[in-house]
């Protein structure tokens, strides 16, 4: 089997795979890094979101093939500590139920707020409607996103 | 309104205490076992140890609190909300207190169950019973110590004073308060801490008197308290807490080729290929035990699929052992029926119109109510079949040994799992342990033990730890389901009042039970009658969140809705005024309250602003009773480019005591946006016996653009809290029909309500 090299949350990883291992099962299997979730395996929930050089993707469509050289977050990775400002607005809102969805939603999130730091609700509403939250916290997310962008502006 | 406080818990012989090596205080309490109404002590209490325990308070010497969580997480807050309970009585800050999932003991206790959103109710005196418990033996310890009385001193949050100023800590006294007496309930009968167990009754028990008071709830300071969810930290940061990220040391992975079609056997499969994939260790056959198990008739927790073979891929990965099934040519022999959508309507229509009913309710004569009648009006409403879809597929670790088997992963009835698991295999039950993780949502689906079934099964034939996963087709399509139900209901106006009101129930699978036929409207008329007829399917039926009230709710309210309309009175006066019939009732079958019913009602009415019109804003009222709790709602609907949009749904919910008000409007809001959702646009048909949407590209849920605004007002008052899981999803399917027959004219009396406009062509 081939080896791959990725670089997750700045650090280097090799892991022997066939070329069209999804990312999301080397994290989860190989890695041991098992925050990023596995929901649908198809590109429609979102619940597998990482960054891929700073943009939101769907880890389950991402063959480990195709990332050389570039750089992987993960929601391990998205602060050492959970300070994140997406991570704190989460808590403050308390926004999970059964929790299983919030890493993508959180991944998603904080990807947006990087390009679109001053968003309408409007605009949240439409970045994360690709996340499935099969609990509905819908309104305590985009609440969350809401005040992640204020604390991101503070 | 009423201030009383529901308890008449005056046992606490389920109580043990113990000083521990590590210094500190063990509470071993049974919270199962002491919550049932006149249970029967399995054993004799004396001779409990503290495997005979589920939920555990653990007091260190420096006064910090751990308290083991008895009841399975599924995201509706109960690891939060219960501790909560405890810690209020126990008197400490939550900040000191620190909460732990427990370990599933299989022995003397009788609910381990989440579900039916009665945790709380059940919980309610038993964990305040336990807290205040052990504050007063906390209490006792300080008194005895200080040489004073009992009642001389109090304690507040971790710290104990007596009449002149003196303070002990918690962590001071435990060691002492490990070895008293476990103090009685005010009003308890007896003093049955007289063990006959020299263990059991310590020698050096002082009389020390203090007697157990509950506060009252004006001096709560936890209770009643936005407190966040306990494993917040884990979450946002993404640490292992699910069953899927579940993992140990040698752990292969399990994927189930089950058959395609409800009704189908395996043949014979071709594993060439599977075997060739790199990272597949191996292809077997299972089956067998777990049908040996059907056999026996324990068919609550089994799967129409068990009936047959299946295929298991085992691999070193997830990924593998998914990719290994799909290389699997197996083939299937149609063993019964292939059901369709067709056929169950066809079927369904059929009952309806046939006399093979089950009557469950019958009040007055409903067919002379009709034959009298200047109107008689009859609708016939339709509901599909729902998967589930937990966020988190079905999965479940294994491993079986010689001497024990060993079970982790999330489920809703670990006791029954396990149970049905050393019955299958052959093993006492006390060789089987049952570990709970975290769940990523239940919806019903985790009550059933099928996936626990088949780990066991693959993790005995290879002898080695194994998690079974499934993938998101697997789950939907080899699911449990919420039936695909029909009613009919029919009802009599005579000078202008109702008259007469008969229900005509045709399932898939099971019908309506237990207390159901006695909600709302039951009571409020002479004639009223509930009538059931269900048939034997192949496909797999079961409980789903509220069951059977998620869609009954809405037949009933708009029908309801259709009544008023025909009696041209107010659809909410026409509720107030059937309420008034049931008051003073003395008809003890009646589940619902009139007068909390009256007070949402009341509530959501003022605070939807319903009295007054608004341009472009169609809004629907419902209010139904479930699971204990009362609940009215007012849905708002604007028409956006010919197409109706959910905008915002005012809750009011009486469920008594709030015990966690953050904890508690996120279940409301997602009950609400979960019914606003299946209600519009989640459909699941069958052809050939198979389903024909099996992943999100080809099944919708409701997501963040279609999420309506959730605003919730709470009843205010001091009863025992109920639950909250589910009886706000009912009525909110039921009020946006209602907004949707303003919004476009037109009635809709089939789910989902997106499908039925666009079918008749009614939006575009
Ligand atoms: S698991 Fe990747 S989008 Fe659903
Ligand atoms: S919190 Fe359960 S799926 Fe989002």
């Amino acid at each position: 089997m081939p080896t791959y090299k990725l670089k997750i949350n700045g650090v280097s990883k090799k892991i022997e795979a066939t070329p069209d291992m999804p990312l999301l099962w080397a994290l989860r299997d190989d890695l041991d890094m098992v925050g990023t979730k596995f929901g649908c395996g198809i590109g429609q929930c979102g619940a597998c979101t990482v960054h891929i050089d700073g943009t939101a993707a769907r880890s389950c469509l991402l063959q480990v093939s195709q990332l050389d050289g570039k750089e992987i977050t993960t929601i391990e990775g998205l602060s050492p500590d959970g300070s994140h400002p997406v991570q704190q607005a989460w808590k403050e809102v308390d926004v999970p139920q059964c929790g299983y969805c919030q890493s993508g939603q959180i991944m998603t999130a904080s990807a947006f707020l990087e390009k679109n730091p001053n968003p309408s609700r409007e605009d949240i509403r439409s970045a994360m409607h690709g996340n499935i939250c099969r609990c509905a916290s819908y309104n305590r997310i985009e609440n969350a996103v809401v005040k992640a962008a204020e604390k991101k502006m503070a | 309104m009423s201030s009383t406080i529901a308890t008449g818990f005056s046992r606490r012989s389920f109580l043990r205490t113990s000083s521990l090596a590590s210094g500190g205080m063990l509470i071993g309490f049974n919270l199962f076992t002491a919550c049932k109404d006149n249970v029967k002590m399995p054993v004799d209490i004396s001779k409990l140890n503290y495997n005979d325990f589920n939920a555990f308070i653990k007091i260190s010497n420096e006064g910090m609190v751990t308290l083991f969580s008895p009841n399975p997480e599924i995201g509706q807050g109960v690891k939060t909300s219960m501790p909560m309970i405890i810690a209020e009585e126990l008197d400490v800050l939550w900040e000191n207190v620190n909460v732990l999932q427990g370990v599933l003991d299989t022995k003397n206790y009788q609910r381990q169950v989440a579900g039916g959103s009665q945790s709380i109710r059940f919980g309610w005196d038993a964990l305040r019973q336990t807290g205040a418990t052990a504050r007063q033996m906390l209490v006792n310890a300080a008194a005895a110590r200080w040489g004073v009385d009992a009642s001389e001193c109090s304690a507040k949050q971790g710290v104990i004073t007596n009449a002149k100023g003196q303070t002990l800590g918690y962590g001071d006294v435990v060691k002492e308060a490990a070895k008293l007496q476990i103090p009685i309930s005010e009003g308890a009968e007896g003093d049955e801490s007289k063990s006959e167990n020299p263990e059991f009754k310590d020698a050096s028990a002082k009389e020390v008197a203090g007697k157990v008071k509950l506060k009252d709830p004006k001096d709560y300071t936890i209770i009643g308290t936005d407190t966040h969810n306990v494993d917040i930290d884990e979450i946002i940061t993404g640490k292992p807490l699910y069953g899927m990220d579940y993992k140990v040391d040698g752990m292969v992975y399990a994927n189930v080729l089950r058959p395609p079609s409800f009704g189908q056997q395996l043949e014979s499969y071709d594993d060439t290929d599977a075997k060739a994939i790199p990272g597949v260790i191996d292809v077997i056959r299972i089956g067998a035990k777990g049908r040996g198990l059907l056999e026996k008739n324990r068919g609550n927790w089994s799967v129409k699929l068990g009936d047959t073979d299946k295929v298991v891929v085992i691999a070193e990965s997830t990924w593998k052992a998914i990719q290994g099934k799909k290389a699997i040519k197996a083939t299937w022999s149609n063993a019964s029926e292939m059901e369709s959508t067709e056929s169950h309507d066809r079927d369904l229509i059929a009952l309806l119109d046939g006399t093979e009913f089950t009557t469950l309710r019958k009040d007055g004569d409903v067919e002379k109510a009709f034959k009298e009648a200047d109107k008689v009006i009859e609708r016939t409403y339709e509901s599909p079949f729902l998967p589930h879809n937990c966020m988190e597929p079905m999965n479940f670790f294994a491993d079986v040994t010689e001497t024990k088997v060993h079970l982790v992963g999330p489920i809703q009835t670990p006791e029954s799992g396990a149970a049905a698991v050393a019955d299958m295999l052959g093993r006492d039950v006390a060789d089987v342990h049952c570990e709970m993780t975290r769940m990523g949502g239940g919806f019903g689906r985790r009550l059933y033990s099928d996936f626990v079934l088949e780990a066991a099964e693959i993790s005995d034939a290879i002898r080695k730890p194994v998690k079974m996963v499934s993938s998101r087709e697997d789950d939907m399509a080899t699911g449990v389901y919420r039936p695909a139900i029909k009613y009919r209901i029919k009802a009599s106006i005579k000078d202008g009042e109702l008259t007469g009101y008969h229900l005509k129930e045709a399932a898939v699978g099971g019908n309506m039970y237990g207390l159901i036929p006695n909600f709302f409207p039951a009571g409020t008329l002479d004639n009223y009658q509930v009538d059931v007829a269900s048939y034997k399917s192949n496909i797999t039926t079961g409980a789903w969140r509220a069951p059977y009230t998620n869609f009954l709710s809405y037949a009933e309210q708009s029908f309801l809705d259709e009544i008023a309309e025909a009696l041209e009175i107010d659809a909410v006066q026409m509720r107030l005024d059937l309420l008034q019939k049931v008051k003073g009732s003395e008809d003890e079958r009646i589940q619902y309250s009139a007068e909390r019913m009256e007070d949402v009602i009341n509530l959501v009415v003022e605070k939807s602003g319903y009295r007054i019109p608004k341009e472009g804003v169609y809004q629907g009222f419902s209010a139904y009773y479930c699971h204990n709790t009362h609940v009215a709602e007012v849905a708002d609907i604007v028409m956006e480019n010919n197409q109706p949009v959910v905008k915002k749904v005012t809750v009011a919910v009486d469920c008594g005591i709030v015990v966690n008000p953050l904890g508690a409007l996120n279940q409301i809001e997602g009950g609400v946006i979960d019914g606003v959702g299946h209600a519009m646009y989640s459909d699941f048909s069958f052809e050939n016996g198979m389903p024909t949407s099996k992943n999100y590209d080809s099944y919708r849920l409701i997501r963040m653009r279609e999420a309506p605004m959730v605003e919730t007002h709470f009843v205010k008052n001091t009863l025992s809290p109920t639950g909250l899981g589910e009886p706000t999803l009912p009525p909110a399917g039921a009020a946006v029909s209602i907004a949707l027959k303003k919004a476009t004219g037109k009635r809709i009396y089939k789910q989902p309500f997106i499908t039925s406009l666009l079918d008749k062509e009614i939006i575009g």
